[in-house]
Order: structure tokens, then C-alpha cells, then sequence
């Protein structure tokens, strides 16, 4: 094993370490309120309307700035509109991009990590190599590179935060295709004359398919802060959009006056990414206890 | 050793190269003319004879291989070009603003340190209740967006107790609210890592030895197990400075304070390429010399990678 690959190994391991190891429980309670909280996430994305207490573009100058009440819960912004309403319509625009940015950034990963694995030394040599350079483009550099060629909004913002994201998935993806390459099984499926692709599609893939879908819901979270980071620049999507970057921006201005503007959207992000964390381990000791 | 650290350089400079190449043709992606955009834009109704000179000083009008290799002979010499909105050097432009990012960044990473350790160190192999709140911290740690952990920092902080200026200062007192900004979220990410060899470590033949010795529960800890849970900090960490140069982006931006990231975002906005590229292969070169260090500390924590390495 080279130095370098020494060095990538503890890496991946650790990362594979926080994933995959068994860490003393949560308990059930959490685990409970995570997924309640995504139940919330999932209603507020597909049907706003259940619960929602007002239109989120309702303008009311006269209701400007109310603290949060019984009336309005998150209060109001400067033209009067429900916050918490818009937070509640934003939430399928910031879900809608968090996912597909992951998505983005995990197809890209198995196929370099595919590629990697089952692709010869050559090929395993030269994607490594790759991925370190792209490492070289940490978190938003990346991201950013891309907006600066194909210009803001929150299209480019989704593909920008997943491709940003692909070189981690990479690696860790690679390193499980490695561990299951040598598993008794596939090496029972060579034996008996399966080909390669055969392999690849019945073996390989299902069973590192629980593990990548844990490490999506893991990604999901970080891939919704880093899009809502751009909305906030100003290059994703953009005020008067409810998407809670965007809305963030906008309450930037009167922070000192009505913070509820700003404190509540990004309470979603952060339990957004809390129960999708809190989800995505419980997957993980289940595939592992299973 | 000497093989060694060639291998390891030769890794850096291939990087290196790699990142100067991948940014040189993705920049020539963008639509529009590079000679447009250095006299204003579109918008700017540039005369033919302005373009033509600009494509002349710019060696604009030269085959791309060869303003492909004068750009690398150029990166060679230290030389980043010339910014397209403020026509100055911007290796000179940039040098300026590495300090305070830098700067930045260092403290936060030393803080996020710190706080990780003292978390890990504290939570794991105590009873249920410190463990479950240790990851629960974590947890909401490591979950916080810089630019609204910002924005909460200054709303209580600068405007209801006036304890920290709201932008930075250019004073000790100003850095105080950038730095936790950065530091809280990373620290939660490390945490998670050290608390797993943490775990493993405290179940180490050489932990109960030492408990059969009589040592306390602290003296394991700080003598013993913390190498452990530094391991995977140290080889975490050129990532982790790679996160905070990003953050450095969101944090710079919302503090006022000058620096790299601002710069970068600035630039970003106006498409001042120059700019871009100077920036992407700054912190590029941060992450690589960062990628080395590491691995020399991790060397010097972990006396089984030197072993490993002499047996070879």
C-alpha cells in the first residue's frame, strides 16, 4: 500500500467509522421526533395547503413586523406576510434542491466509484487522481467555479452544490465496492463464469445499495445547508422566492428589528438536517444489525 | 523517507498542475467574449479598436495552446494576470488578503479543536445521559448554517448585550463572532469522529492495564486515549481547513471583514476570472501543503504509521 493510499484509507475510514460503526443508541425519542419532523417536511412539500395557516404571498402592510403570536407563529416580515407560512411553502423548493443535488453528487460518485473498482488498476489509478484533484476545490470552491461559467440561479446552485459534493461520495463509495469485490459471494459468482456486468448489476450494487441510500440521507442535510448557503449570496434562488436561503437574505436587513425573520428559516435547515442525520443512522444500525 | 516525501511532493505539484489545467479550460466555458468582459461588458459598447487591443494585451488573439502554456509559465513566476474590474496585479491584489483569511481560518480550526476534544473527552464512556447529550450537541453543532449561526451570534452578542462588535474591527474583539462562527460547526463534525476511536481506544488492553495501575478515569483520558481521538482530527484536518476556507466565503461576507473569500465572492459576482482563477489556486495550494502537513502530524501522533512505514 502506497503512502498516499495509506493516507486516503484513514480517511475513508473514518468517514466510514462515523457512518457505519455501532455507536452507543439514541434514544427511541429521537428517533421518534426525527421522523415525525420529516413526516412534517414531507406534507408542508407536497400538499402546503394542510399546513400552512395563510397564502405565504398574502400581503397585509398593516400586519408588518408582528412578533410571533397565536396568530402568527414565526410572525410577520416587512409586507406583513405570515413567516410562518412561507416557511412552510418554501420547504419543497429547499427540499427539492437538497435532494437533487445529492442525487447529482451520489450518481456521479458510483460511476467514478464503479469505475474505480471494477474498472482494472489503471482505471483505479487514474479516478483516484482525479478525486484528490477535485478535493483540491474544497466545499463551495467548487460550487462556486461552476457558477461563475453558467451564471446564477437555483438550477445551477443544484448542480453546482452536487457536483461539489461527488468527490467525497467517490471515495467513501469505492471503498465499499472494494470490501464487497473480495466478499465470498462475488468471488462464487466469478468462479461460476458470471460476467462482470452480471456481477456488478445482481451482486454489487444491491448490496451496497442500503449504505448509499443511508449516506444520501446523511448527505442530504449538508447538501440543503450548502444551496441554502448560495440562496443566501445571492446566487441560488433568489428574494422574493420562500425558499429559506432566500428568505434568510431577505431578513438579513432587519435582523436587529425582527429576528424572527431570520430565526425561524433556519431552524428548519438545522432540524431539517438533524432529522434527516438522526434518520439516516437508525437506517444505518439496522442495515448493520439486519 | 526521502522516497517518501519525493512521492508526496511530486503528488502536490501534479495537483497542482491538475487544478491550474481544469480551471484554465473550464473558464473558457463561459459564453461571451473575455475581451468584452475586461472593458466593462456588453453594456460598455467597447469600439472595435478598444477589443482589438485588449485581445493584443491579453494575447487573447493567440491559439489556445499557447495561452495555455504562457498562462502556466506565468503561474510559474508567481505572476495570477490582471484583474479585469480593478486592473491590478492579482497576485498582489490576493497576497494582501491571505493574512486575514488565514488568519481566520487558523483560529478556528485551533477552537474547533479544542472544543471537540473537551466534548469527546467529557461525553464518551460516561453514563447514558452524558453520551446521549454529547451527540446530541454534535448533532445540532455540526447541523448549524455559518451564515444563520452568524446572524443568531450577532443578534445576541452585538445588538442585545453589545459584548462583540457586529463587523469586524480589525481588533481581537471583532475576530471573537467570526471564529465561533466557523468553529462551533466544525467542531461538531470532529467531535463525531474522535468519540468513535475515542470509543475504541477506551476498550484497549492498555486501558485496563492502566486502570488496574489505579490511574482515574481523567489521567487514562488525557494520558492514553487522547492520541486516539486526535487521530482522526489530524487526518480530517486538511478537509476541515478546505470547509473553513469556504466558510471563510459566508463569514467574511457577513462580518465585513476583508479577505480572500469576500474577494472571491466579489469576484464571482462580477466575473472577474482573473480573480477567480487567483483564488481557486491559492486555496488549492493552501489544501495541498495543508494535505502534507497532516499527514507528517498523523505520522508523529500514531508511532504505528512510522513503524509501517520503516518495515516497508
Amino acid at each position: 500500500m502506497s503512502e498516499l493510499e495509506l493516507r486516503q484509507t484513514t480517511v475513508a475510514a473514518s468517514a466510514q467509522h462515523l457512518l457505519l460503526t455501532r455507536r452507543p443508541r439514541l434514544p427511541r425519542v429521537g428517533t421518534l421526533l426525527a421522523f415525525a419532523f420529516v413526516l412534517f417536511l414531507v406534507v408542508a412539500t407536497f400538499a402546503p395547503a394542510l399546513v400552512a395557516t395563510q397564502d405565504p404571498n398574502l400581503i397585509a402592510p398593516t400586519e408588518a413586523f408582528r412578533a410571533p403570536s397565536a396568530a402568527h407563529w414565526f410572525g410577520t416580515d416587512e409586507s406583513g406576510r405570515d413567516v410562518y407560512s412561507r416557511v412552510v411553502a418554501g420547504t419543497g423548493t429547499s427540499l427539492l434542491i437538497g435532494v437533487s443535488a445529492t442525487l447529482i453528487g451520489l450518481v456521479l460518485g458510483l460511476a467514478l466509484g464503479l469505475l474505480a473498482s471494477f474498472g482494472g488498476r489503471i482505471f483505479d489509478f487514474g479516478v483516484n487522481r482525479v478525486i484528490e484533484v477535485l478535493f483540491a476545490f474544497p466545499g463551495l470552491l467548487l460550487a462556486l467555479l461552476v457558477i461563475v461559467i453558467a451564471g446564477p440561479g437555483p438550477v445551477t446552485a443544484t448542480i453546482a452544490v452536487g457536483l461539489s459534493t461527488a468527490p467525497g461520495y467517490a471515495r467513501i463509495i469505492r471503498g465499499q465496492f472494494v470490501s464487497i469485490r473480495s466478499a465470498p459471494y462475488v468471488e462464487a459468482a466469478r468462479v461460476l463464469g458470471r460476467s462482470p456486468a452480471r456481477i456488478v448489476t445482481r451482486h454489487v450494487i444491491p448490496n451496497a445499495l442500503v449504505p448509499l441510500f443511508v449516506l444520501a440521507t446523511l448527505g442530504i442535510g449538508q447538501a440543503i445547508v450548502w444551496a441554502a448557503a448560495l440562496s443566501y449570496l445571492g446566487l441560488g434562488a433568489q428574494p422574493p422566492a420562500a425558499e429559506w436561503g432566500a428568505m434568510l437574505a431577505a431578513g438579513r436587513t432587519y435582523l436587529a428589528t425582527a429576528w424572527w425573520m431570520t430565526v425561524f428559516p433556519g431552524l428548519m435547515i438545522v432540524g431539517t438536517t438533524i432529522a434527516t442525520t438522526v434518520l439516516g443512522r437508525a437506517l444505518a444500525r439496522r442495515g448493520k444489525d439486519a | 523517507m526521502l522516497r517518501r516525501t519525493g512521492l508526496l511532493l511530486a503528488g502536490a505539484v501534479f495537483v497542482m498542475w491538475a487544478v491550474a489545467t481544469l480551471t484554465f479550460f473550464a473558464i473558457r466555458l463561459i459564453p461571451g467574449d473575455p475581451a468584452q468582459a475586461i472593458l466593462g461588458g456588453p453594456g460598455s459598447q467597447a469600439s472595435q479598436e478598444a477589443l482589438d487591443q485588449v485581445r493584443r494585451d491579453y494575447g487573447l488573439d493567440q491559439p489556445l495552446i499557447v495561452q495555455y502554456l504562457a498562462m502556466l509559465g506565468r503561474l510559474l513566476t508567481g505572476d495570477l494576470g490582471t484583474s479585469y474590474a480593478l486592473k491590478v496585479p492579482v497576485a498582489e491584489l490576493l497576497g494582501a488578503q491571505l493574512g486575514g483569511t488565514l488568519l481566520l481560518a487558523v483560529l478556528s480550526l485551533a477552537v474547533a479543536w479544542v472544543l471537540a476534544l473537551a466534548l469527546s473527552l467529557w461525553s464518551t464512556g460516561r453514563s447514558r445521559i452524558a453520551t446521549v447529550l454529547g451527540e446530541w450537541i454534535e448533532l445540532a453543532a455540526a447541523a448549524l448554517p455559518h451564515f444563520w449561526f452568524a446572524a443568531v451570534l450577532i443578534a445576541v452578542f452585538s445588538t442585545a448585550l453589545g459584548w462583540f462588535p457586529p463587523v469586524a474591527t480589525g481588533t481581537p474583539a471583532g475576530l471573537v463572532l467570526p471564529v465561533v462562527t466557523l468553529a462551533v460547526p466544525l467542531a461538531g463534525f470532529l467531535a463525531q469522529v474522535m468519540r468513535e476511536s475515542l470509543l475504541d481506544a477506551m476498550q484497549q488492553p492498555f486501558v485496563v492495564s492502566a486502570r488496574a495501575r489505579g490511574e482515574g478515569a481523567l489521567g487514562i483520558r488525557l494520558r492514553h486515549t487522547i492520541r486516539h481521538a486526535a487521530l482522526p482530527g489530524i487526518s480530517l484536518s486538511g478537509w476541515a481547513l478546505g470547509w473553513l476556507l469556504s466558510g471563510a466565503v459566508v463569514v467574511e461576507t457577513i462580518f465585513a471583514m476583508p479577505g480572500l473569500g469576500r474577494t472571491l465572492l466579489q469576484a464571482v459576482t462580477l466575473r472577474d476570472i482573473p480573480i477567480v482563477t487567483g483564488v481557486v489556486l491559492l486555496i488549492a495550494l493552501v489544501y495541498v501543503v495543508m494535505t502534507i502537513l497532516t499527514d507528517a502530524a498523523s505520522r508523529l501522533a500514531d508511532p504505528r504509521l512510522r513503524r509501517q512505514a520503516a518495515a516497508r
